[in-house]
């Protein structure tokens, strides 16, 4: 019997050696893969097992449910006046639009999501911050998550607290009814089921920062990119 | 063709195709591959991940599952018939011109594998080998931003959805050929089925199987792998 060539063994280092190489270029091909599938019809782009879908990402099961019936923002801390929202009085606040990207340090991205919500200074007219305050804590109602942003980061133009996500109300496993969108940076600061804000005097490590990751999570400036 | 007596069952004649250390091997690949495959999807798609919203629970099942793959793996090479996987492997990565013609879908003479049996395997393994390597890098990644990657996350969805494909193809023929399952649940399959299928493989007379004794140095290396197995557990979780 003829034995053959060990073609096999050629073909399995070939094909790793290929497969290791896009370690380096396998990030820029999805994002080129991505580009292309917007030449499909958006209602069916989620149906495509690549390109730019959400990953839902969440730390302590299940998602919070949402009731707008007793759900109750709390802003407090270093403020002259505590407040307590419902869902109702944060819509009659000003809304703001935009869409921005939203990416993931963990290589996924999605490309112009529209966001509606309520930027920090209009947030926080009411409660009025102290002299001394110089950031906000986000708590989350998946405990035990939460981050800080300093009020000075989140006075960037597209920073808000958003209530709407693409046209319709926030989805619960986006973080129903409100999250931070903060779009220069990696999408882990962005703390969903937002349901407490506390006033500070200075940034507190949030959940990944405990487990390294950086404070400032810029996008391209920060946790080694 | 040659056939051991001892394996006519119901009056059909039966010949070996895969012994014991290959069955325990495919068994314990297909399974882990069904749990990481499940637990992945858990992770990766978010009309699953809003059903089963236990991220931290999925993903332990998926890093638990990758340890005890490799461990069982390495524990089925290291006390089960090294002889018949070598001979094996040397199969598989040997094409011969017939074999060639099989991949082009022309009609050919196959031996114990047929060529897209040998394709299969070789990417299977070269996949594996990607998954894990990815799989670290992901697991590291949280850990130390330097080993975070352009490419980790592109290169274990590609594996994903590339060994997915395949996978599926595979159990389509395995269903779809009368009497190939028999050779991965039984390790035999009909005189006939080897005649049709497989025309040009001479299985072996079965020699009276003698037990191969385990050496103490097998047992010993089995204990490390054992070990160092619990050791990657303890780590991941």
């Amino acid at each position: 019997m003829d034995d053959g060539t060990p073609i096999g063994r050629r073909a399995f280092a070939g094909f790793v050696g290929v497969g290791l190489s896009s370690l380096a270029w396998g990030g820029a091909a999805m994002d080129l893969l991505a580009q292309s599938t917007k030449l499909v019809p958006e209602s069916m782009r989620s149906a495509l097992p690549f390109g730019k879908g959400w990953r839902i990402y969440a730390v302590n099961p299940p998602h919070p449910r949402f009731d707008p019936a007793t759900w109750r923002l709390r802003i407090d801390g270093l403020v002259e006046r505590p407040q307590t929202f419902t869902y109702a009085q944060l819509q009659a606040l000003p809304q703001a639009r935009q869409t921005s990207d939203f990416v993931c340090v963990t290589g996924w991205s999605v490309d112009d999501v529209r966001w509606a919500g309520v930027r920090f200074d209009d947030l926080l007219a009411t409660a009025r911050p102290l002299n001394s305050a110089t950031a906000l804590k986000f708590i989350s109602a998946e405990q035990p998550y939460e981050d800080s942003l300093t009020l000075a980061q989140l006075r960037a133009p597209d920073a808000m607290l958003a209530l709407q996500m693409d046209d319709a109300p926030l989805q619960r496993e986006h973080g129903a009814p409100v999250r931070v969108v903060m779009p220069q940076m990696y999408g882990y600061k962005g703390v969903k089921w937002v349901s407490r804000i506390v006033v500070t005097d200075r940034v507190e490590d949030g959940y990944w920062q405990q487990r390294g990751y950086d404070r400032d999570a810029w996008i391209g400036g920060s946790n080694g990119r | 063709m040659a056939v051991d007596p001892r394996l006519v069952i119901a009056g059909e004649p039966r010949v070996q195709r895969f012994g014991a250390t290959e069955r325990h091997l495919h068994t314990i690949h297909a399974t882990a591959f069904s749990l990481l495959l499940l637990s992945g999807f858990a992770l990766y798609l978010p009309f699953l991940a809003q059903i089963i919203s236990d991220r931290p629970l999925m993903k332990a099942i998926h890093l638990l599952t990758a340890v005890g793959w490799l461990t069982a793996l390495a524990l089925v090479v290291l006390l089960g018939d090294r002889a018949a996987l070598r001979s094996a492997r040397r199969e598989i990565e040997r094409f011969d011109a017939d074999d060639l013609l099989f991949v082009r879908r022309r009609r050919a003479a196959a031996g114990r594998f047929n060529g897209g049996q040998k394709a299969h395997a070789v990417l299977q393994a070269a996949l594996s080998l990607l998954f894990v390597i990815s799989g670290v890098l992901l697991w590291l990644g949280e850990r130390d931003t330097q080993l975070r990657l352009p490419g980790t996350l592109a290169l274990h969805d590609a594996a994903t959805l590339l060994l997915a494909a395949l996978t599926a193809g595979h159990i389509f023929k395995a269903l779809s050929t009368a009497g190939s399952l028999e050779a991965v649940t039984r390790g035999t399959v009909s005189a006939r089925y080897a005649a049709q299928h497989h025309e040009k493989w001479r299985p072996p007379l079965p020699a009276a199987r003698e037990r191969r004794a385990i050496a103490p140095t097998e047992l010993a290396l089995a204990a490390l792998v054992l070990a160092a197995g619990a050791a990657a557990v303890a780590l991941v979780l």
